[in-house]
């Protein structure tokens, strides 16, 4: 009864401090730049505006249009819904592992990548191209996670790995390290962060996940700018649920638990959101050929991981 | 009995439309007839599968004098007969409207019923004699009906190397049953499994069956005239050939491998699989780049038999590791894969046949915006995109899921080689799976998204009832078995039993929806909970939002950045599409490379990209196997033109090497 509670909490926790945690990523990342910024909540006003607001349709736009940024904003909502974040005591866990949560955020990206191709531009079409090479390489890099982190704990299931790490099993391992560095790598991609894509521009060269969406408006931009809030709180959650679950409650712990565990996500989030808005400042965006090599490269890392666990073993 | 009679209808069908072929009503009876024959096959097939013995061979006074024919249905052949009637039925529902936009369509009709008793033959047959009939049927059935618009020299050409790797497929086969029977020759299937091998005739068969099915099925680098064939026959053969016919060849694999062929060594499994793994990314990295939407449709077959091959070869490392639950497990997620991949390849050639007959076109570079023009075969092609594509919660993400789930547990094996070569294997299969949902975006979002880009394609309407009946009676299809997979490996289970020695134990202790093939804390999955979870999440947001927000909507001209042109050229293409995707990866493997030929100012003629690319494996293989040919011809030549002291001199060496060669076999 209390994993169907929980659940449901974190259901609505995840969409509701989505636009708080890009809100403060912004926010950080103004100050770092020497401008004031915007509050963090500047979102909420944002999307609350967009809402309002009628949505125009191209003409030559079919149903694929309207329904995708819905599809889209559910499949990564329901995948964050699954991504542990303050108790692994969840009714939905079992439903789907890691494999199951790359695929569900590969729902979403097929659905705007076929919006952006919908309403027959340049700009859509470029973006779709852009995003697929992108998901080409940080898919099976994050698949590659998954290998080396089931060979560690022997299962893909977050929450399992999660008990696992906690039973203090598990030493300090180069091959976990490897698999962190490429997850990290994978989510900067995956939430076209620079130096993958920059979300805060508009420039034709340089744009890929803006370029998809550049028909939206109103209520369908709203919901697209909400599931790419929530996809950023989905990779931290799962990036401190994975290697750094400390503090999270487990089946069984009591009200107690769950409190440490919603101020360990708390803490995790707010440094995780600062590093990346600080990583932001520090780089320069890449060139959009160079993708291969960044993504390539945490393939690679992936790879390693499985393959240094056999090397440190018989070392 | 029932599927006697079947086959027999189906050899009817065949004598009904050669002599009826000239009557424009027979094609559609045929075609019905088809439908039928297909309809009960499957249900045969449904129906045997339930049981857990295996029915006893029957023996058939026709065939060769002292063998006879043997016939026999296990759960293994019962579950093919399923996959291969399931499409068959499909396909002929749909053949019945669109064979009427066929131009020569008296060539197509009668090899159809022929293909498709081919096809069944193979499955039932229990001896080595009928399966290679039956084989041949198949194939040379199918190569008439590539056949079919001979006017066409890039369909003679592709006749011309189907019939080659057909023979060359053959010739593979046979010596691997000779070797099976052994020098006793007791050709039947029975026979087979009872004897011991040595290593060395059990090498040899393995590799044997290996090329010789590998080659109907479209292992790379013997997949090479997979999607040359497979576009030049009539759409509903396509679909069989593609998502069937490729299928009976995995059948004829497992059968030698797993049952006939007593052991088989951890490295042929892991041979096998890596074999897998390069066919896997290499079919996709070909599909992505083609323009064409069938020949794309058949490359994306070669990578899908790459994913179900890797499955076969895990099964077959775990089974010789005694692993024998794994083994269970590889098995299972190879033959769901099989099933799934019939269902969505079969469903995408009729999308591409139905796009054709609309507006003549199967070039992605002439069509667009055929979803408004065409919703229903729209929408079905986009389930069947999807479920390719290895999307949740479709068919095609179920088989990838399990496959992965046995691929994590490999580095379980003993072997150094295993331990390393899995995650290798894995990553290959990450990429491929990516890679196509890249190219059914594209391919997708070229040809049904974005505007018209010719006259065709702006007239087109969509198909008639049937057709579009048949595309979503497995459009549903594709739904159905990925919402309720354990369903599925429960049945599946009955088939893998008997192979690997014990029953796949699924959901042991979670239950009916949540499939966990290796224990409950391993990882599970469960599209049951996850649709309908994700349903409730879609209205949730759609409410919430119209609740909060305004629900008006206007119409408006395209935006794009203030810009937009109304001309369809100014869209993405879909070499556009590609580009970056052929400099990430198309640079080293196929040599793409790209030149710029712009005009003299003050030249008035068009400025060109130009894309030039290699294909990897006829430039080093086959061209080499061709000139090696060749020069070996020459060399024979020079024989027939000998003096008749020469050829004197030549019987009389022959001679002494014969003696020689007695003698020194002699104790």
């Amino acid at each position: 009864m209390n994993s169907v509670i929980w659940q449901l909490v974190q259901i609505v926790l995840v969409v509701a401090t989505a636009p708080l945690v890009t809100g403060y990523v912004r926010w950080v990342k103004a100050r770092l730049q020497g401008r004031r910024g915007p509050a963090p909540w500047q979102p909420y006003r944002d999307l609350y505006r967009l809402l309002q607001k009628e949505a125009i349709v191209a003409h030559s736009a079919s149903w694929i249009f309207r329904t995708a940024p819905y599809v889209t904003f559910a499949s990564v909502w329901l995948a964050a819904a699954m991504v542990p974040t303050f108790t692994t005591n969840m009714f939905l866990a079992p439903a789907a592992d890691l494999i199951a949560l790359v695929a569900l955020l590969a729902v979403g990206r097929f659905w705007t990548a076929l919006a952006g191709m919908d309403v027959g531009t340049a700009f859509g079409g470029l973006g779709a191209s852009r995003e697929m090479l992108i998901a080409s390489l940080a898919e099976p890099a994050m698949l590659m996670v998954s290998f080396s982190l089931s060979l560690v704990s022997g299962t893909t299931a977050p929450a399992q790995i999660v008990a696992f790490v906690l039973s203090g099993n598990v030493g300090i391992e180069v091959s976990l390290g490897l698999a962190m560095a490429a997850l990290v790598m994978v989510a900067i991609a995956e939430n076209g962060r620079i130096p993958i894509d920059n979300p805060a521009t508009h420039l034709e060269l340089t744009m890929v996940h803006e370029a998809m969406v550049l028909e939206y408006s109103g209520r369908h931009l709203a919901m697209i700018e909400v599931a790419a809030m929530v996809r950023l709180t989905l990779f931290i959650a799962l990036i401190g649920c994975l290697f750094a679950p400390w503090g999270m409650a487990q089946p069984g712990g009591g009200p107690v638990g769950i409190m440490v565990g919603m101020g360990a996500f708390v803490a995790k989030s707010f440094v995780l959101a600062t590093a990346l808005a600080w990583f932001e400042t520090a780089i320069a965006k890449m060139r959009v050929f160079r993708y291969a090599d960044f993504l390539g490269g945490a393939l690679l890392l992936g790879l390693l991981a499985t393959i240094f666990l056999y090397v440190s073993e018989a070392v | 009995m029932l599927i006697a009679s079947a086959l027999l209808v189906l050899l009817m069908l065949f004598a009904f439309a050669v002599v009826a072929g000239r009557r424009d009503w027979s094609h559609g009876i045929v075609y019905a007839g088809c439908f039928v024959a297909s309809m009960a096959l499957l249900s045969a097939g449904i129906e045997h599968l339930g049981h857990r013995d295996s029915a006893p061979s029957v023996v058939l006074p026709f065939g060769l004098p002292w063998l006879k024919a043997h016939f026999r249905i296990d759960n293994l052949s019962a579950f093919f007969m399923l996959v291969v009637n399931l499409s068959a039925a499909a396909a002929s529902a749909f053949a019945v409207g669109y064979s009427e936009h066929l131009p020569e369509r008296a060539r197509v009709t009668p090899f159809y019923p022929l293909f498709l008793f081919g096809m069944n033959a193979v499955l039932v047959a229990d001896d080595a004699f009928v399966f290679l009939v039956a084989w041949e049927f198949m194939s040379l059935a199918s190569w008439l009906l590539v056949l079919s618009d001979h006017e066409k020299a890039e369909n003679r050409k592709a006749g011309m190397v189907y019939l080659t790797m057909a023979a060359f497929g053959t010739f593979c086969l046979l010596p691997c049953f000779g070797l099976l029977a052994g020098p006793g020759g007791d050709y039947t299937f029975a026979a087979m499994r009872l004897k011991e091998l040595g290593e060395v005739p059990g090498a040899l068969v393995i590799l044997l069956v290996v090329l010789g099915t590998g080659s109907k099925a479209g292992l790379v680098p013997l997949h090479a005239w997979l999607p040359l064939a497979h576009p030049a026959a009539p759409s509903h053969v396509s679909a069989l050939m593609s998502g069937v016919m490729t299928k009976v060849a995995l059948y004829g694999m497992v059968r030698v491998l797993f049952d006939l062929h007593g052991e088989v060594g951890w490295q042929w499994g892991a041979g096998i699989m890596v074999a897998g793994g390069i066919t896997a990314v290499m079919g996709v990295l070909y599909a992505v780049m083609q323009d064409d939407m069938k020949r794309l449709l058949a490359y994306s077959t070669v990578e899908n038999i790459g994913v179900v091959v890797i499955g076969l070869g895990l099964a077959i490392a775990f089974k010789a590791d005694g692993e024998r639950n794994l083994a269970a497990l590889a098995l299972v997620a190879a033959l769901y894969h099989v099933l799934n991949h019939s269902i969505f390849k079969t469903l995408l050639f009729m999308g591409a046949g139905a796009v054709m007959s609309a507006t003549g076109e199967r070039s992605l570079g002439a069509l667009g915006g055929l979803l408004k023009r065409m919703p229903w075969t729209g929408a079905a092609f986009l389930v069947g995109a999807a479920a390719i594509s290895a999307l949740p919660p479709l068919n095609g993400f179920v088989s990838e899921w399990l496959v992965l789930q046995a691929l994590f547990k490999g580095p379980a094996m003993p072997h150094w080689a295993m331990k390393f070569g899995v995650p290798v294997v894995g990553a290959f299969l990450a990429l491929a799976a990516a890679l196509a949902a890249t190219c059914f975006v594209r391919a997708y979002g070229i040809a049904f998204l974005g505007r018209p880009r010719s006259a065709a394609a702006a007239r087109a309407v969509d198909v008639s009832f049937g057709m579009k009946g048949a595309m979503a009676v497995l459009a549903a299809l594709c739904v159905f078995l990925g919402v309720v997979p354990v369903t599925v490996t429960n049945a599946l289970s009955h088939v893998v039993e008997p192979l690997t020695g014990v029953s796949f134990a699924v959901s042991a202790d979670l239950g009916w929806p949540w499939l966990s093939p290796v224990s409950s804390t391993r990882g599970s999955y469960s599209a049951t909970v996850l649709v309908m979870v994700g349903l409730a999440m879609f209205g949730a947001a759609i409410v919430l939002v119209h609740r909060i927000g305004t629900r008006a909507i206007r119409a408006a001209d395209a935006w794009d950045c203030g810009h937009a042109e109304d001309i369809p050229e100014t869209q993405y293409t879909a070499q556009s599409f590609a580009q970056p995707l052929r400099r990430a990866f198309g640079a080293t493997i196929f040599r793409a490379r790209e030149t710029v030929e712009m005009p003299e100012p003050g030249d008035d003629s068009p400025a060109r990209h130009r894309v030039h690319m290699i294909d990897p494996v006829w430039t080093y293989l086959y061209e080499g196997i061709g000139k090696a040919v060749d020069a070996l011809a020459d060399l024979v030549n020079r024989l027939q033109y000998l003096t008749v002291r020469g050829y004197l001199l030549m019987m009389f060496g022959t001679l002494v090497l014969f003696l020689l060669v007695v003698a020194a076999r002699q104790p």
